[in-house]
């Protein structure tokens, strides 16, 4: 049995997903587009592992990782002839600073009671600009539909008490549920057990000192998160705009006293 | 990392992973590959199978073609405004600022028509938000295009009951309006793909705004030299100004070498930008000078204000192309560099981390 998460208001929920529980079941996916109604992917073969899936997207807000190693001796008790093979279920970083969120236009985008970034599907006009702001690449727009979608971290679930779909659905745990605070000390108390088990390359995956400041989906991998095509040092593109007004400020005054000394030089005289 | 792909030298591979167990005791890096065996693999080196992290720009063929109308109605705003009061160009600047009005008029419906849903273009005015350059955008053509129609209801009144208070009122309040707003109008949107993720953008963040900026300027002037204005010296001198500052531009982005802006140099997305850049920068710079000295002036400077269109259209596509190949690129979101730099801080960071599991 699972401990039942109890809340209270404005406690801040969170995802931990543990690449080294993950038997690649897929369940988490299935649950997601079974909960949330989505389309399926369709059936494309990328002929690299048995990931059919590639990445996040508008249509899948899971999405289980096919890490394909070299052959590893003596690393998790793999055989030395055969390729090493992780799991890893991916998921929207409900960001403590979402450009996401920022960047939408409409007001669409929504940070919850619960942490997360929702994604209001009546608001959204399908601008598209949520698309190049996630430094995660997991806000896609649907070209059929015309909105962009992401995880909406169950919140509806959330709402009524229960956890999200995923984490009900996974059979070995591997993606826990619980309060931020609390799951931030379970993972570290995790990579202490798997440190002393002799899994020296568990990495925890929470990028706190980087300008997204922390996220409510953490990740214990296995080696370097770019293998599981997580950026080392996530930023958020917020940073940029300081630079970017002022050049732009700079560039109109310019403009503008360009096209009043142009005028008064060559002045009509009639 | 020799040795590693398949088909290559795997005894050689075997020897150096003895030699490294000789000489420290024990053997860090990855072993061997199983030789014949096409499977690729995840790793530090290679991503997740060289998967995209990020998401390429989802936008249809119109919003380059906004980045340029925007521009264009924005500049001419500012001269339409200007142009009266600081000489007399009277004909001149009623025909800006009619010519912005047409401009915020196309610019508004190319926004709407890229929306995915476009009858729900009002949302973007429910809220107001000083950190999205979208929404900043939003309300900066709103309030632009509302001067424009000001100024121009002014002009209309004017010529359909003469001249009185009611008309010169209206037009200083569309003046000061269209200077206002045009000013951010004619630029944000080098801001708005700058304050991405996308690295071939974020990387010009401060020229990307300039750049657009005076593109603007110099397709504003192009597009009133080809509706009859190649008189004008002023407009010239305007055109000669903005032609210096793109030739600045493209040169100072050439001798720029960081790996990531490689896609506004090389590839279709490259030959866009690299054009834009000629026919905004060099091109008319040569045209209009030669313009001050031969009897085809007009001539000359019609087609001047051709190459700097073109070019401010082009220079919009090869941008907005350029963060599409920029997005595909996996290695520069997870860092991974083909130098050896790169290699040396992963490694580094790897023995720090089993040093601090052995504690």
């Amino acid at each position: 049995m699972r401990p039942t998460i109890t809340q209270a208001a404005g406690e801040r929920t969170a995802f931990l997903t543990d690449s080294t529980l993950c038997i690649g079941c897929k369940a988490c996916e299935v649950a997601c587009k079974e909960w949330n109604g989505i389309e399926a992917d369709g059936l494309d073969l990328t002929g690299f592992s048995y990931d059919n899936t590639k990445a996040l997207g508008h249509s899948t807000w899971r999405h289980v990782k096919f890490v394909e190693g070299l052959p590893e001796p003596g690393i998790g008790g793999n055989d030395p002839g055969m390729v090493s093979w992780e799991f890893s279920s991916d998921v929207c970083k409900h960001c403590e600073v979402a450009r996401c969120l920022e960047a939408c236009p409409t007001g669409a985008l929504v940070r919850t009671e619960f942490g997360g970034v929702f994604l209001q599907p009546d608001i959204c006009n399908g601008c598209a600009y949520c698309v190049v702001a996630c430094p995660f690449g997991v806000v896609q727009k649907n070209e059929q539909d015309g909105r962009a979608f992401k995880c909406t971290f169950c919140t509806d679930r959330q709402k009524a008490g229960m956890e999200p779909a995923c984490a009900k659905a996974c059979p070995t745990q591997s993606i826990k549920f619980g309060l931020l605070d609390e799951l931030k000390q379970e993972a570290d108390e995790r990579m202490q057990v798997l440190r002393d088990r002799g899994m020296h390359d568990a990495t925890l995956y929470d990028p706190v000192e980087t300008s997204v400041k922390g996220i409510h989906s953490m990740f214990i991998l296995r080696g370097e998160p770019e293998t599981y095509n997580l950026p080392p040092n996530p930023e958020v593109p917020t940073i940029y705009l300081k630079d970017g007004w002022k050049s732009a400020a700079f560039e109109a005054v310019a403009m503008v006293a360009a096209v009043a000394t142009s005028f008064l030089l060559w002045r009509r005289s009639s | 990392m020799a040795g590693v792909e398949a088909g290559t030298d795997f005894e050689g591979r075997l020897e150096e992973m003895r030699r490294e167990a000789y000489l420290k005791g024990r053997v860090d890096s990855t072993g061997a590959r199983p030789a014949g065996s096409p499977m690729p693999v995840a790793s530090p080196h290679e991503g997740y199978y060289r998967q995209p992290l990020l998401k390429e720009p989802q936008w249809t063929p119109l919003v380059p073609l906004y980045f340029f109308v925007g521009g264009a109605s924005g500049s001419l705003g500012v001269i339409g405004s200007l142009a009266d009061v600081f000489s007399g160009e009277k004909e001149l600047a009623q025909k800006a600022r009619l010519m912005s009005f047409v401009g915020v008029a196309i610019s508004s419906t190319l926004l709407i028509l890229d929306l995915g849903r476009p009858s729900r273009f009002l949302n973007m005015l429910r809220v107001f938000k000083p950190q999205s350059p979208m929404s900043v955008g939003s309300w900066v053509l709103a309030g632009f295009g509302a001067s424009s129609a000001v100024a121009n209801a002014a002009d209309f009144i004017e010529a359909e009951w003469g001249e009185g208070t009611l008309a010169a009122q209206l037009r200083n309040l569309g003046r000061v309006g269209c200077v206002v707003f045009g000013m951010p109008f004619h630029n944000y949107t080098g801001v708005l793909i700058g304050a991405s993720v996308i690295p071939v953008w974020n990387r010009r963040i401060r020229s990307l705004p300039r750049e657009f900026g005076m593109s603007g300027l110099q397709s504003a002037v192009g597009l009133l030299e080809l509706t009859g204005e190649t008189d004008s010296n002023a407009l010239n001198l305007l055109g000669l100004v903005s032609a210096a500052f793109e030739a600045w531009e493209g040169a100072e982005l050439l001798r720029n070498h960081d790996p990531s802006l490689l896609p506004a140099k090389r590839g279709p997305s490259g030959i866009l930008v690299q054009l834009a850049g000629a026919l905004s920068g060099p091109v008319p710079i040569a045209l209009r000078i030669a313009s001050l000295f031969t009897r085809e002036k007009k001539t000359l400077r019609r087609i001047a204000a051709v190459c700097g269109v073109a070019g401010s259209i082009l220079m919009r596509y090869g941008w907005v192309r350029a963060g599409s190949v920029s997005a595909r690129d996996w290695r520069i979101p997870l860092e991974i560099e083909p130098s050896a730099s790169a290699a040396t801080r992963l490694e580094e960071r790897q023995t720090s981390r089993l040093e601090r599991a052995r504690q």
